[in-house]
């Protein structure tokens, strides 16, 4: 079984929803990025979702633009995120890890060896922002014979006949997208992400996990009281941004800060 | 003829792209999910209306009395004569209102938008001239009108800026990245994202996802059609080689795509070749680029070896871009269209060579297939004819030529 389903079936038994934490790698150094992946874990993190940094990503706001920014100013690659997941197995077998980016990095790479790489590091899903199903048959094909889950989005503006497609050929959980919009942005409709999230999950047996827009506790319980799970990407990203600005270079500073917000997050989700 | 491989012989070019909006391995439609019910229906009303007589009647009235077509083929004979070799005619684009091929894809995009019932309309720029053309047909319109240009581009084409905001559009500045078309169509695609329900996309070149490439291609191919017909009445035969720029390339697949068919047809497409394909400085994917994913498509891209996006440069903002259209892509593998490359001085000198000898200063971008065609004609015959897509006049890059030629206007 793929770590990403033990995990919720784990959540599930306890009656706990799924928190999923979002960083860029390398951001805003190359040396923070592994002690941050632990202190999620440790602060109440279920799901690491691991930003591949990209020179055009067109789904992220400002807030996540800028941590692109800062780790390709610092050379950092898909090559060294899979590098990185194998040393954080050295300590830590359970969380699931999820490489988030876009195509062609993963192109470049090319699809066979990017999954020979991501099986021995460990990865557990993917999930190319720019990769909807109709383009995405022959990486989901490749996907299929490792164990490595291919996660796909839904947005508010998905239709039924698309839903029903997307849901069919996709792995891990179902990532709803809350808003039209990039990352970090606007206001959540709670409404309209009830109605929504309750009729992917009539659609599929897979968890339906919602992100984009999610900013504290209080936004995290609202949106976890009607689905499996958040994900927290901007929020964590920002806190991020603000040590880079003081030219912060100590891990345990950053592992302190975002691990509050981590901490807060849960407290909410678990109340 | 050499480069006209089997393939192309068998291939009905009309029918493509495929209904997914590939052609052969490009094109596509590599977008997040949130823009995915926007392209469709946008291709839904597309397939709706591009046969419709109606659709079309008013298409036509707008591009003959509003755009002032059909643009002329001119005999460029002086220069001609100068360049010793091929006759060059010019198809006069830089004739159009707003001054460049632009306008052509512009107006068509905006009745679809009218269509739409959408109020508000965003596009991306390089050198302006697709800003100036949107922001144009949008106060004709009446339309909210965003344009979205690198910080840079604003600073080399201030004219095309300030044209803009007299059109009544609000310009925003983009500061991400590389600061030029790129990042620009990136903040595009993102206000889209944001704003779908009430926003129509006006993209300006035949780039991004499908069902665009097409629909640009569609659009701007009243010139090669035009093209064909002049150059029967007027010669008596077709040109035997086609030139135009290619950045994005949507001038290029405007004069191409009607002459495809016609196998005696040579066709040059000219990248920006900046400092030289050489030094790596430049804008010519398809020269230098492999195959990847970007803006929505699958098409040649200037990138590094861990597939990042990397800097180009061109001399002319509209040119200077890491893409081009997945058609383009297509064309090259099978060898049907022939892409070159001219670099910044070479385009230069041309700019000055046919400002001088025929009184039409071109754009920079044009400067590049005219510097081509003069290389192309001079190893040509007298019987043989080529014709130039003169996509754009060069008034908006008085400012970038005076500042290249020491002098501060």
């Amino acid at each position: 079984m793929n770590r990403i389903a033990k995990c919720f079936e784990r959540l599930s038994k306890e009656n706990k929803k799924a928190l999923i934490s979002y960083i860029v790698l390398g951001d805003p150094m190359k040396h923070i990025t592994l002690p941050l992946m632990h202190a999620l874990v440790k602060s109440g993190s279920n799901i690491i979702e691991l930003g591949i940094p990209f020179s055009d990503p067109t789904a992220e706001g400002p807030v996540i633009q800028r941590a692109h920014e800062r780790a390709l100013e610092n050379g950092s690659n898909l090559g060294e995120a899979l590098s990185l997941v194998k040393k954080f197995r050295e300590s830590d077998t359970i969380t699931p890890i999820i490489l988030m980016g876009y195509t062609n990095p993963i192109e470049r790479m090319g699809y066979d060896k990017f999954i020979e790489l991501a099986t021995t590091s460990e990865v557990d899903g993917v999930l190319t922002v720019d990769l909807p199903p109709e383009e995405a048959v022959t990486f989901n094909d490749k996907l299929k014979s490792s164990n490595i889950e291919n996660i796909f989005l839904l947005a508010p503006t998905s239709s039924q006949l698309r839903q029903e497609k997307v849901t069919k050929m996709a792995g891990g959980f179902v990532y709803y997208v809350s808003l039209n919009g990039v990352t970090g942005a606007g206001n959540l409709e709670i409404d309209s992400v009830q109605k929504h999230v309750g009729n992917i999950q009539s659609l599929t047996k897979l968890p339906v996990c919602v992100g984009f827009g999610i900013k504290d506790g209080v936004t995290a319980r609202a949106v976890a009281d009607i689905s499996n799970g958040v994900v927290v990407g901007s929020a964590i990203v920002k806190k991020i941004a603000e040590l880079a600005e003081t030219k912060e270079i100590d891990p345990a500073v950053y592992v302190d800060a975002v691990s509050r917000i981590i901490s807060d997050i849960r407290s909410a989700l678990d109340k | 003829m050499e480069n006209f491989s089997d393939d192309c012989e068998t291939i009905n070019f009309d029918q493509m792209p495929d209904e997914n909006g590939h052609f052969g391995p490009y094109g596509g439609r590599f977008v997040s999910e949130t823009l995915v019910y926007a392209l469709d229906q946008l291709t839904s009303l597309y397939e709706r209306l591009k046969d419709d007589p109606e659709f079309q009647a008013q298409i036509d009235y707008d591009l003959a009395h509003y755009v002032g077509r059909p643009s002329p083929l001119y005999f460029a004979e002086r220069w001609t004569k100068n360049v010793g070799g091929a006759k060059i005619y010019l198809k006069r684009e830089d004739l159009n209102h707003t001054g460049a091929h632009k306008i052509n894809s512009a107006i068509g995009q905006a009745l679809l938008a009218k269509y739409t019932g959408k109020k508000r309309v965003i596009a991306e720029t390089g050198a302006g001239q697709h800003g100036v053309a949107t922001a144009t047909v949008a106060a004709r319109l009446g339309l909210e009108c965003h344009i979205f240009m690198g910080e840079e581009d604003i600073q080399r084409q201030s004219l095309n800026v300030y044209r803009m905001k007299l059109l009544g559009a609000t310009v925003i500045p983009v500061s991400s990245g590389s600061r030029t078309l790129k990042d620009a169509l990136n903040e595009a695609l993102r206000d889209w994202v944001s704003n779908v329900d009430d926003t129509f996309y006006i993209i300006g070149t035949c780039c991004g996802p499908h069902p665009y490439p097409e629909i640009v291609r569609n659009f701007q191919s009243i010139m090669g059609r035009e093209a064909r017909e002049q150059s029967l009445a007027q010669t008596g035969n077709l040109p035997d080689a086609l030139v135009a720029c290619v950045g994005g390339g949507s001038n290029a697949i405007g004069l191409f795509h009607p002459f495809l068919k016609d196998q005696s047809v040579e066709m040059y497409g000219v990248e920006a070749g900046g400092f030289g394909v050489s030094t790596g400085k430049h804008a010519a994917p398809l020269n230098d680029g492999i195959p990847g994913v970007l803006h929505g498509n699958r098409t040649y891209l200037m990138e590094d070896e861990n597939g990042q996006i990397i800097e180009t440069h061109s001399i002319s903002a509209g040119l200077d871009y890491p893409g081009v259209g997945p058609e383009h892509s297509w064309l090259k593998d099978l060898g049907r269209v022939n892409y070159v490359t001219v670099d910044d001085d070479e385009a230069m000198s041309a700019f000055y060579s046919l400002t001088q000898t025929e009184g039409i200063i071109p754009a920079l971008e044009t400067s590049h297939a005219i510097a081509y065609a003069e290389k192309l004609a001079a190893s040509m015959g007298p019987d043989q004819m080529i014709i130039i897509n003169l996509s754009g006049r060069g008034d908006k890059d008085i400012l970038t030529v005076a500042e290249i030629d020491g002098i501060s206007l």
